[in-house]
């Protein structure tokens, strides 16, 4: 079994996703913004100005990959030109992390741009190992696996979720990549305890902490649904959350995700610095 | 009961088919409204990618429509990728086929466009040669040598004005289009992707070019479609757009 600390080399500090809008900005003064996280599939062109603005920001920055693309969970093989593209960025940018998700995106070779979800069976939990292995074989390092946000449940499953995550850490090497926003979103929509999941989420194998905003909807109950925008600012309960999971995990990098409606720099340099403060007062 | 990715994919796509049994709330309940949280965001997502990929064609047809069409064309042609960059290859023939744009003929070509300038942006960098090179080069040495362009360089021939709509919906002072046929260039200077209209007979010789022609017998294949080709109009585009990376005048 590895610690975390293997699996990653970002530092434990804040990060944030990055966006091409904030490039100057960045460059300029990043503030209380200690490293970057790139979605992979966007730097998977042959040239031009991404990969220019990447090679630049790697030069000041600690760089995470996060993939959004890899359909690990994908009941088919993984695709061999997807893996090949992975190995390939990984190999010339070196980043201090590589991130994907207990998700699928793909099936029978097309791409659904979106983390569908999956059954936490013994079935799944062995193709998903299985897949982890190969990912880690090709790139040569270990990764991180994030936990996803959940609208509805499978009757099939018979894991929880923080089991069959630590259960594929333990098997497979691979670290842990714990959304707290995520979890907020599943706990609302399914009923649980955030709190809960937390105290059963093996946090020893957990290398990075997301963090995002979300948007509120209802089902048809009346019940509230929590939808997984990264469209807005971070909501109080999941700043409580983070300092709820920090006091046990210990300090870790964080990240601050927002994809949608990018705010300029000043807004989510905020947002940052108050991922910075959370950090600053774990208990000793 | 299980649900297969099949199954869930299946219900995706079609919000007239039944979400699977085996999807359930925290209460064992039917998901119901809750799969429509995936529906909407995958054709959010691909609805937003093509508003990014296709700006022009958007503006031409309106939010509404174009909302509409990527509704659609997503369901027909799921991305074969996870490069959401070069999402909607298909989308030019996509528009030529529907019966309700026919009398937008220049639709299809206005997405090629469009897709050409996407692939400019995202091809491989290239240092483009200093021009005065080509100067220095006697007129018989001149046509014996061979050019190689950048990756970012293509060429696209319209029946259309296309590169007059493009402009007349890119620039707030471009003059209106007139009826005529058009071809583009497109290069990348540095990183912004440049498409530049195209003298007659231009689009040939590049051509000619790209195939490994010298410019002497690219300039043969390009009279053949214009006889009055103007050579040193086509090479000044090439050389402003930096397409011209490296040239062999040995064999």
């Amino acid at each position: 079994m590895r610690d975390a600390a293997s699996q990653t080399h970002l530092p434990a500090a804040p990060g944030i996703g990055y966006k091409p809008q904030h490039f100057t900005a960045i460059m300029q003064d990043a503030g209380r913004v200690a490293w970057l996280e790139i979605h992979a599939e966007n730097y998977m062109g042959d040239g031009g100005r991404p990969l220019a603005q990447l090679r630049h920001l790697a030069e000041k920055f600690p760089i995470s990959v996060h993939g959004v693309g890899l359909s690990i969970g994908g009941e088919a093989p993984l695709d061999p030109d997807h893996l090949a593209r992975l190995k390939h960025l990984m190999g010339w940018l070196n980043p201090a992390s590589f991130s994907e998700h207990l998700a699928w995106s793909t099936h029978d070779s097309h791409f659904y741009n979106d983390l569908l979800p999956l059954p936490y069976t013994d079935a799944s939990l062995q193709r998903i190992c299985d897949h982890i292995d190969q990912l880690q074989d090709t790139i040569a390092r270990p990764m991180l696996l994030e936990n996803p946000s959940s609208y509805l449940a499978f009757a099939e499953s018979t894991w929880s979720e923080p089991d069959f995550l630590a259960e594929i850490a333990r098997r497979t090497g691979c670290g842990l990549l714990l959304d707290v926003n995520n979890v907020f979103v599943s706990a609302t929509n399914l009923g649980f305890s955030p709190q809960g999941y937390i105290d059963a989420f093996a946090l020893a194998h957990v290398g990075e902490i997301h963090l995002g905003g979300h948007d509120t909807d209802a089902d048809e109950h009346g019940r509230p649904l929590l939808i997984d925008s990264h469209g807005r600012e971070i909501a109080d309960p999941v700043w409580a959350l983070l300092d709820y999971t920090l006091a046990r995990s210990g300090p870790r990098p964080v990240l601050v995700e927002w994809d949608n409606d990018v705010p300029d720099w000043p807004v989510l340099e905020a947002e940052a610095a108050r991922a910075a403060a959370a950090l600053e007062r774990i208990p000793a | 009961m299980s649900v297969s990715q099949a199954d869930f994919t299946r219900a995706l796509m079609d919000a007239g088919q039944q979400v699977p049994d085996g999807l359930v709330d925290q209460h064992g309940q039917p998901a119901g409204r809750r799969f429509d949280v995936y529906r909407n965001n995958v054709a959010a997502a691909l609805t937003e990618a093509m508003h990014t990929a296709f700006p022009v064609i958007a503006k031409l047809l309106g939010k509404q429509n174009m909302d509409g069409l990527a509704g659609l064309y997503l369901r027909q042609h799921p991305p074969a990728s996870p490069l959401m960059m070069f999402y909607g290859e298909d989308f030019p023939a996509f528009l030529e086929g529907m019966e309700q744009l026919r009398h937008l003929g220049y639709l299809g070509d206005v997405a090629r466009l469009e897709l050409a300038l996407r692939r400019a942006y995202h091809a491989a960098d290239a240092a483009p040669i200093a021009p005065e090179v080509l100067g220095q080069l006697g007129a018989e040495a001149l046509m014996r040598t061979r050019l190689r362009l950048a990756p970012a360089v293509q060429v696209l021939r319209s029946p259309w004005p296309v590169h007059a709509i493009w402009r007349f919906n890119t620039e707030s002072c471009a003059p209106a289009p007139q009826p005529q046929a058009q071809d583009v260039l497109i290069t990348r200077p540095e990183y912004d992707p440049l498409p530049q209209l195209l003298p007659p007979g231009g689009a040939a010789w590049v051509a000619a070019i790209q195939a490994g022609g010298t410019i002497g017998t690219a300039l043969e294949a390009a009279a053949e479609d214009q006889q009055d080709f103007d050579l040193g109009a086509t090479l000044t585009l090439l050389l402003q757009g930096g397409a011209i990376t490296g040239l062999d005048n040995k064999g």
